[in-house]
């Protein structure tokens, strides 16, 4: 039981980290059109930054701001150098160009900072482990990157739902047309959605770095996962995009700790660890060819 | 005349005086992973190589030599492709550098067939030294079983009596975990297999407390293996499960990435920078004056291949073309490994000697790899006997 729970408490923290990428891609994808694949350059960017400005200090704290304003920066360039200029363009020519950006930044970042993989260390306070009931301790970073992703979630929650710019973002991911044809500045509205959509990658990219390799490359890995969530919550929706990151957080851990074990009980042992570990790394592609063949376009579809 | 066009004059002159040397160079092709979390692999086994040429002022056993290096990215298919160019096209006889087993898998069979030699620095799959052998396929790394099967026998040595294993679901995780299990003569008490790209370990590092096993084998190159490592320590396991690796999963650059979470660590290894023996001193001190960052045992397995390589080339006057006066040069393996001894098995693999390290406290109060004692001596590896050519 105490096993299941940590497992639980495992997938949670993998969805809100998932959700932090996935939010910014599905508003850019959803109200700009863009498929915008260099959202993981961004990711790994603030990643950088941060880790590099806190190995340099050697505070942790002081890597927040400058992964999120080296994000914001790159995420600011990328629209008005490229992303601007693809608008009206076919995807592919997006997913082409945003290809490129990638292996740019993969190149620059190679760079500056070599092949070597950087290492920050995590805050003293919470580099131990919470026991969060009798028996059950959970590494206390964990349960602020959990916090912090449940944080972000309510206040997109607030922006999205209670402000004018959050009317004009929704409105812009049900109409686009309509909100241009009413005089909305829609340019300004880019801008400021592909600009959030950095800064969470790049906060993403940030916390990630003391539990995960901050490495060149890293933002593929989990970018693929990213669309998977932005496909299953339905394009261009917040609230899918979060309850997405969740299931598919979730489901992805319970897979990877249980499938083999089940397997074990109706085949031998080494070959249901190999079904086993080859199901789970399938076992969200199929559940999103599940969700497509019942809902085409997404749990919570925004041009509904 | 601007910059640019002094470079350009440059590169001209450069291009004009290369082909004016008397011997026409060999080529060697390095098909490597340069790029990706993995690329600082391909990059050692690539300037480890290169440092041999330099000492020789560009050649090999005396023998001038033109190293192509082409990055395969991790992906099979680019390997196979770069592979069939460089063949095809560029007339290379020579290759080496592939640095993961599935790579390998795709690319050296193709390689071989077309009746050229490939000499492995690293991947050594154990489908190619049984069943699948070959006379064009040397390997001066080890086989990929063999790193796992000395830890398997320090785990043994070191009295442990349950072990939970862990290995990425490819080639040479299977491999790893089999090899392991070969040597280690207590019980396993978990066997998980994760995912080549996956990055948190946090279910499986719940799985391993779960089963509370008196040790842990993991077997996680590069970049996955410091993310191993680290969540290993952030979860509390480094204190009360001791962990027994092989040198894929602590090598120098994982081991200064993670820091103080990696002392105490059992690490089994073929090579490590503190031998004493006089081809490895200079070796270590070459590095550290050619590169300012931590020499891995990557970079040893470079240095080795081309040092192997140059023994043969001298032996045959830098020739190629008669392929059976080069495989029986390099059978003799006429050469001073920076590991000590070596020689080649009945399957062209090392059967050399395999050592235990400890990760301690160094000099400066960073944690260093040190030498303690000899897990197995003249050790081959357990497919030579299925190998015939």
């Amino acid at each position: 039981m105490t096993l299941f729970l940590e497992q639980v408490l495992n997938g949670l923290q993998f969805g809100v980290m998932l959700f932090l990428m996935a939010a910014g891609l599905t508003l850019i994808f959803g109200i700009m059109g863009i498929i915008n694949l260099a959202h993981g350059a961004i990711y790994m960017i603030g990643a950088y930054a941060g880790t590099y400005v806190a190995m340099e200090t050697g505070v942790y704290y002081a890597g927040i701001p400058a992964a999120l304003a080296a994000a914001a920066l790159t995420g600011a360039a990328m629209e008005f150098l490229v992303v601007r200029r693809l608008y009206k363009r076919d995807h592919l020519d997006q997913v082409l160009a945003t290809f490129a950006l990638i292996l740019i930044s993969n190149q620059v970042i190679t760079l500056i900072f070599g092949r070597q993989p950087l290492f920050v260390a995590m805050p003293e306070a919470l580099s131990g482990s919470v026991e969060l009931l009798p028996g059950v301790f959970y590494p206390s970073y964990r349960l602020a990157i959990i916090a912090v992703g449940l944080l972000v979630a309510l206040g997109l929650y607030l922006i999205i739902n209670r402000t004018r710019i959050g009317m004009l973002v929704r409105a812009g991911s049900t109409n686009r047309d309509m909100v241009r044809a009413l005089g909305v500045d829609i340019r300004m509205l880019y801008t400021v959605v592909f600009g959030l959509g950095a800064l969470l990658a790049g906060l993403a990219g940030y916390m990630a770095g003391p539990i995960l390799a901050v490495q060149v490359g890293m933002g593929e890995q989990i970018l693929i996962t990213t669309f998977v969530v932005v496909v299953i919550g339905g394009v261009g929706s917040i609230r899918g995009a979060f309850f997405a990151s969740i299931i598919i957080g979730v489901f992805d851990t319970m897979l990877r700790a249980y499938l083999p074990g089940l397997l074990r009980q109706v085949m031998v042992g080494p070959e249901a660890d190999a079904l086993g570990a080859g199901l789970s790394s399938m076992g969200i592609y199929l559940l999103m060819a599940l969700v497509l063949l019942v809902r085409p376009k997404g749990l919570f579809p925004a041009h509904s | 005349m601007d910059f640019r066009t002094t470079f350009l004059a440059g590169l001209l002159a450069a291009s004009v005086v290369l082909p004016a040397t008397a011997q026409e160079p060999v080529k060697i092709g390095m098909i490597t992973t340069l790029s990706g979390p993995a690329g600082y692999l391909g990059q050692d086994i690539r300037d480890g190589f290169q440092l041999a040429i330099e000492e020789e002022g560009g050649k090999l056993g005396g023998v001038p030599v033109e190293l192509i290096v082409e990055d395969d990215s991790l992906k099979p298919g680019n390997g196979r492709q770069i592979a069939d160019r460089l063949l095809n096209n560029e007339g290379v006889k020579l290759f080496t550098g592939i640095v993961f087993s599935n790579v390998a898998g795709a690319t050296v069979p193709d390689i071989v067939d077309g009746g050229a030699f490939y000499v492995s620095a690293n991947a050594a799959p154990s489908n190619f030294a049984g069943k699948e052998c070959h006379e064009n396929y040397f390997v001066v790394s080890w086989q990929n079983d063999s790193l796992h099967e000395s830890a398997g026998q320090n785990a043994s040595n070191l009295g442990y009596k349950t072990a939970f294993v862990l290995a990425p679901n490819y080639q040479a995780g299977k491999d790893a975990i089999s090899g392991f299990k070969r040597f280690f003569k207590g019980e396993i008490v978990g066997e998980v297999y994760t995912r080549l790209d996956q990055t948190d370990f946090a279910a499986e590092m719940a799985q391993i407390r779960d089963a509370d096993p008196e040790v842990v084998f993991q077997f996680h190159p590069g970049g996955l293996g410091i993310a191993f490592l680290r969540q290993y320590q952030q979860a509390g396991l480094l204190d009360t499960v001791p962990m027994v690796v092989a040198e894929p999963s602590m090598d120098a650059v994982i081991l200064n990435a993670v820091g103080d979470a990696a002392k105490g660590v059992n690490v089994s290894s073929h090579w490590n920078s503190d031998f004493e023996n006089s081809a490895n001193q200079a070796f270590v001190a070459a590095w550290n004056k050619a590169y300012d960052r931590p020499l891995t045992y990557y970079g040893s397995q470079g240095y080795d291949a081309a040092r192997a390589i140059a023994a043969a080339l001298k032996a045959t006057d830098g020739s190629i073309d008669d392929a059976d006066a080069f495989r029986d040069a390099m059978r003799e393996a006429a050469f001073d490994s920076v590991r000590g001894d070596f020689a080649f098995g009945s399957n062209q693999h090392p059967i050399q000697d395999w050592f235990a390290l400890k990760v301690v406290e160094g000099e400066d109060g960073k944690p260093i790899l040190k030498t303690t004692g000899t897990v197995l001596e003249k050790h081959g590896d357990a497919y030579a006997s299925q190998c015939s050519y």
